[in-house]
């Protein structure tokens, strides 16, 4: 009866409003659209570009799990969220994922009530200077006036790193990347602090980009994943086991070139398990076979969106570091499909 | 009897006055320099004009219109020769200002695809390459634009004295054409809402004369409330699928953005908080202790703390204070809460023509024996509401502009998505073309509807001065 | 003839409490009470329902761990160590600081300009339109980042400041930098300091400062007293005694001299390391909000304060000038106590706005009580329905408290009617 109150009030108005407590991929089928949150713009892991169209690190990562969900990469609504914003709209339903480079706590994962699916980047906070201050440590910046992006765990981690090492500084909060950059170039703050792979992008997109540097400590570990509801398995697995196909289909060499080749069954059994042309794992996951086969299709697998989005190729110039394949001495590791 | 030869007997013909205090020399010794001090004041203001004009000019005159990143208008500038601090870098009002009209409002592929000949998928890649500017704005955009046309034709009747009555049928039906034509779907949906309407003014005229007119506004309340929650979706549904129905492709709101997300935040709460304001302005000034608490503690409430807070409410509780389950989209959430902000507000415009209104009238409303609503309708409420139009629109027009807080909680309007063109690659970097033209939006709104408020404060000024 | 009957004797009932006007205002308010505590209780089931399921208990027990995160403008002592409690604190009084300077300078500016609108000079009264104009239309937001984006853009950095031959230079004899970051201005320091006097552990007041308030406000009431006995002569004798060196020398001479006893001087800001030490640091972000909403503030003010003064008719300027007023006079004694009367109410709601308008401060990061309470603390703790009461609770404090003061004000200026 009281569903039906908000219910009456919405037609009313016209609008379209769904109730969240069945299953989420219920939602997301009925809906035919996956709402996915990314952040309000960082280069190369999320940016809406003059039509609307979303594209980066973090948008892959929502389009694979659209194409695997409802067979349509292109089925997704980007929700920008703020650091602020973020856990709120996921929290409240208004996104089914949230794929905003946000780090893995345990405070986030109990407290908050989300589930962090996987890692799909390996990050740590550094520090981003000009080459001209002179300065090679982030223990010599006794004094200086730090940006930080507010609502994130850096700032946390930056009020620790100072008082851990006993020396002062003056925080400047600021609500964007693009408000922060703006800031730093300009000198208002000597000091640009977030996570490394943004601090990158960051100063990939500057006049001269070797005027800066990003000082060798990283003062904290940042997982960066996508999360979920906390209470919804059955999510929460399509959306690990997407992020999972990603990279495993790296590690198996299963590209977006040859993936059509190798749907018609190859010699290696966990690719074709993968590929659906052996086993149910997609039925096991509520899905058909193809799933992953259509998630990997979309931008590539994992490695294929590193590159074509933050690689070395691209001017934001990230290399793989920790975020290589475990085979090639990087954290990047799947469980099996099996 | 003296004589009076010497008197004149007939007068001189007028003399021009001097050349100094007539025409343009005469307006300007009367007005720019009578005195030194207005002298010296009147030559350092025209310096001061002119510097700032002559460097806005300089930063502002770039032959950028169609570069496509900062760097190229970088380039484009260092080209012509500027020396200044920096030049304006257009470009990106030129890639962008459709974006910052009408944010990511889906475009009409398929007509702009028969109008142009390319196919709806290359359309949406990138419609610009395809038909002329103006026309994406026009054609791709039609829902939006011919739902502000209604809008303006609907109000017509309203604000233009001359506009012929029958639109007021437009006046009635926009709001539910407006509905459909935004958030698309089935025509159904919003008609059966408009026929709950219907229903209600039925139930009003047939039982007043039977029941009293007490019974009868109890039951135009009650009867369209069963009609929404029991019947009416059934209803549309049934519709829905038949020929004779119309749909439009479907928008949720959270594609809403830019300017006309503001527009359609600020049009809500405009047209929801000035009933609702009136109510809570007779709450307030009626003898009925615990609905004058009630009123009272509302409009002191909402006057007392920050519209920001409003939004985080809207943003991050209103879905716990509901029902487990509903979920309601941030965007109604967020009308909601500015609808019921500006509602106190103009409750205490309203309240103001009230206080205003001398007390002769509710005396002799009352002497002429009408009941205390017909007495509001046909003696009060005209009168004290055309006192408080002033400060109703300047209400407007703070909501209006307060519209941009949204940005804060991540939606997309003007200066929200200000931010994430410049999280691009190509436009990182660019800050005051962007301002200026969000800021010369609102300016074009604001300043049209207070010379808009002005005029009629004049047209509507009947003896008393 | 006429005939008397006794009204009909009716007993109560049911129906009478709609129709017959005795019962029906009970009736109605009795609905309404019903309804408005039926609405309440179903929100407040709702919410209690919704956070069980979230498994997040109502408790402000948060508001006592520490908040770990730092803030820049702090007006008491914090550090990221101290808890929520005190980081909100300092949020708070960031709010008040930014409020009380942003009415004073917006009514400076604000007078100025409307007075200015209707100056004599079509230039300077054009102008002013303009700028009325201008900032009205415009929402303020817009004018928060872009004077923020100007004084990061225009101004320069603190590295301008190095070397031999230097960008740029402090002002007045080296004593004031501004630089992108903020102004730094000299601070002023005692070198015989009392020391502080600690207010319920929670913040401390410097004696100093006491001490000179004391003796300030002491020099201000004994020259009240002699301006009191000057009036007594006056209306006794008819001459008015000069006595504005008496009361410049009371309140001046032992002011100063407390001042000497402190060992009063000079903190100049230097240029050390990363950025200028020592003086008085007025932040980027505190300037750009100061400015931003006293400037848009100053042009509703200006408004009022045209309109007050067009609302006193020409008679009294000129019955004043006829009684030999002179034009200050006039000013002071007539034109003002009449126009003010029509200007304080208005003015009222325009503090309530620019205070309420303070916590835009998120948009430039300045840390005010919604930057830290429903900041950043909201933000870590995820405790978003008591952050945004308690911070809701403040707001309404502040304002109500305004609103009380204001309207305490304008009722001692009020016409008494006969």
């Amino acid at each position: 009866m009281k569903k039906s109150v908000i219910l009456g009030a919405i037609t009313v108005a016209g609008l379209a409003a769904g109730a969240a407590t069945a299953g989420t991929v219920d939602d997301v089928k009925a809906r035919g659209k996956l709402n996915c949150g990314v952040t309000t713009g960082v280069p190369g892991f999320a940016a809406p570009d003059a039509n609307g169209n979303w594209a980066g690190f973090d948008v892959a990562v929502c389009r694979a799990v659209a194409a695997a969900v409802l067979g349509d990469g292109t089925a997704v609504e980007f929700i920008p969220t703020t650091g602020k914003t973020r856990f709120t709209a996921l929290a409240s339903g208004e996104i089914d994922l949230l794929a905003r480079n946000t780090t893995w706590t345990f405070s986030r994962d109990v407290d908050l009530k989300f589930d962090f699916v996987g890692v799909n980047y390996y990050d740590g906070q550094g520090f981003m200077v000009p080459v001209e201050l002179g300065v090679s440590s982030a223990k010599e910046l006794d004094g200086a006036t730090v940006c930080i992006q507010t609502g994130t765990t850096t700032e946390l981690n930056l009020a620790d790193f100072f008082r851990a090492n006993n020396i002062s500084y003056e925080p400047v909060p600021i609500e964007t990347n693009a408000e922060a950059q703006q800031q730093y170039l300009a000198g208002a703050c000597d000091v640009y602090t977030t996570d490394a792979s943004a601090l990158a992008a960051t100063r990939a997109t500057f006049e001269a980009p070797d005027a800066h540097m990003v000082l060798p400590e990283i003062i904290s570990k940042e997982p960066l994943g996508p999360l979920v509801r906390h209470g919804d398995n059955e999510w929460g697995d399509i959306a690990r086991w997407t992020l999972n196909a990603l990279i495993t289909a790296e590690e198996l060499g299963v590209t977006s070139a040859n993936i059509g080749e190798m749907a018609n069954g190859t010699n290696n059994p966990e690719i074709n398990r993968l590929l659906g042309t052996e086993g149910n794992l997609g039925e096991m996951l509520g899905l058909d076979a193809d799933w992953a086969k259509r998630a990997i299709m979309v931008e590539g697998n994992y490695g294929e969106i590193f590159e074509k989005n933050i690689g070395l190729s691209t001017p934001i110039g990230i290399a793989r570091g920790l975020n290589a394949q475990w085979t090639d001495g990087g954290l990047i590791y799947s469980p099996p499909f099996r | 009897m003296s004589n009076i030869e010497f008197v004149r007997t007939e007068m001189l013909p007028e003399k021009e006055p001097p050349a100094s205090t007539v025409g343009p020399i005469g307006w300007m010794r009367e007005n720019l320099f009578n005195g030194i001090w207005n002298s010296i004041i009147t030559v350092l203001f025209v310096l001061a004009i002119v510097w700032t004009v002559l460097s806005l000019l300089g930063w502002g005159i770039q032959p950028t219109w169609n570069a496509k990143s900062l760097s190229e208008c970088r380039e484009i500038i260092a080209a012509t020769g500027y020396t200044g601090h920096s030049g304006a870098c257009w470009g990106v009002i030129n890639d962008r200002w459709l974006q910052l009209l009408y944010g990511f409002y889906p475009l009409d592929a398929n007509l702009l695809s028969a109008v142009s000949g390319a196919s709806a998928a290359e359309i949406l890649a990138d419609p610009r390459a395809h038909v002329a500017t103006p026309i994406v704005m026009i054609l791709g955009y039609w829902r939006l634009n011919l739902a502000i046309i209604l809008l303006f034709v609907g109000l017509a009747p309203v604000l233009i004295e001359r506009a012929p009555r029958k639109l007021l049928i437009v006046t009635v039906l926009f709001p539910f054409i407006d509905v459909w034509l935004m958030w698309g779907g089935s025509i159904w949906g919003p008609a059966m809402a408009f026929v709950g309407f219907v229903l209600g003014y039925f139930a009003f005229k047939i039982l007043a004369p039977i029941a009293g007119t007490l019974i009868a506004v109890i039951m135009s309340a009650v009867v369209p409330i069963i009609w929404w929650l029991f019947l009416s979706g059934s209803a549309a549904s049934i519709f829905a699928g038949s020929p004779i129905d119309l749909t439009l492709e479907p928008v949720s709101s959270r594609q809403f953005g830019g300017f006309f997300l503001s527009i359609s935040i600020g049009v809500v709460a405009i047209l929801g908080s000035l009933p609702l304001g009136i109510v809570l302005a007779l709450g307030r000034q009626s003898d009925l202790f615990i609905v004058k608490a009630l009123c009272v503690g509302f409009i002191e409430f909402i006057r007392g703390v920050p519209l920001i807070t409003l939004l985080f409410v809207a943003n991050n509780l209103l879905n716990i204070f509901m029902p487990p389950g509903t979920n309601f989209d941030v965007i109604l959430r967020v009308m909601i809460m500015v609808t019921l902000f500006a509602a106190a507000y103009m409750a205490e415009v309203v309240r103001g023509g009230l206080a205003a209104l001398p007390k002769g009238q509710y005396e002799a409303a009352d002497a002429l024996g009408l009941d205390y609503w017909k007495a509001q309708r046909l003696i009060i409420m005209p009168q004290a509401l055309k006192i408080s139009i002033p400060g109703i629109v300047s209400t407007f027009i703070g909501v209006f502009k307060d519209t941009t807080l949204v940005s804060i909680i991540s939606l997309m309007d003007p200066i929200g998505l200000s931010n994430a063109i410049r999280a691009n690659q190509e436009w990182n970097g660019i800050v005051w073309e962007l301002y200026a033209f969000i800021a010369l939006l609102f300016f074009v709104v604001c300043f049209s509807m207070s010379r808009y408020s002005m005029f009629l404060e004049r047209k509507l000024q009947t003896g008393h001065k | 003839m006429t005939t008397l009957t006794d009204p009909p004797r009716e007993s109560f009932r049911l129906s009478m409490l709609i129709y017959d006007t005795r019962y029906r205002s009970l009736t109605i308010q009795v609905v309404a009470l019903i309804g408005f505590m039926a609405l309440a209780a179903w929100l407040v089931s709702n919410t209690a329902n919704n956070l069980a399921d979230l498994g997040k208990e109502p408790s402000f027990a948060f508001l006592n761990e520490p908040a770990s995160y730092d803030i820049n403008q702090r007006l008491i002592e914090y550090t990221s160590r101290d808890s929520h409690w005190r980081a909100a604190g300092v949020g708070l009084l960031n709010t008040l600081l930014v409020a009380v300077l942003g009415c004073i300078t917006a009514t400076i500016l604000g007078v100025v300009i409307g007075v200015l609108r209707l100056s004599n000079n079509w230039l300077v009264a054009k102008i002013m339109t303009v700028y009325v104009e201008m900032f009205r239309n415009v929402p303020v937001l817009l004018w928060i980042v872009f004077t923020m984006a100007i004084l990061i853009e225009t101004l320069p950095a603190p590295r301008a400041f190095r070397g031999d031959n230097p960008e740029a230079s402090m002002l007045l004899g080296d004593s004031v930098a501004v630089t992108n970051r903020g102004v730094y201005i000299p601070e002023i320091l005692f070198s015989r300091s009392l020391g502080n006097v600690d207010f319920f552990g929670f913040f401390n007041v410097s004696l100093d400062l006491i001490a000179i308030g004391a003796v300030l406000i002491a020099g201000i009431l004994i020259s009240k007293l002699i301006t009191r006995r000057a009036n007594v002569i006056q209306a006794a004798t008819g001459d008015r005694p000069v006595t504005w060196y008496k009361r410049l020398g009371v309140i001046c001479i032992p002011t100063l001299l407390v001042l000497w006893i402190l060992g009063y001087h000079l903190g100049y800001p230097e240029l050390k390391g990363f950025n200028f030490s020592g003086g008085t640091h007025l932040r980027n972000s505190l300037i750009a909000l100061w400015l931003a909403l006293s400037v848009y503030t100053a042009a509703f003010i200006a408004e009022i304060v045209r309109a007050g003064i067009m609302s006193v008719s020409k008679g009294q300027s000129e019955a004043a000038s006829a009684l030999g007023l002179s034009s200050r006079r006039t000013m002071n004694l007539v034109i003002l106590p009449q126009a003010l009367r029509v200007i304080i109410p208005p003015m009222i709601s325009n503090y309530l706005n620019l205070t309420k308008n303070s916590s835009l401060a998120i948009a430039v990061g300045y840390m005010d009580i919604t930057g830290t309470l429903g900041g950043i603390t909201m933000n870590q703790t995820g405790r978003e329905l008591e952050s945004i009461l308690l911070l809701m609770l403040i707001y309404l404090t502040i304002s109500l408290s305004i609103s009380a003061v204001m309207n305490w004000y304008n009722n001692s200026v009020k016409l008494v009617e006969r």
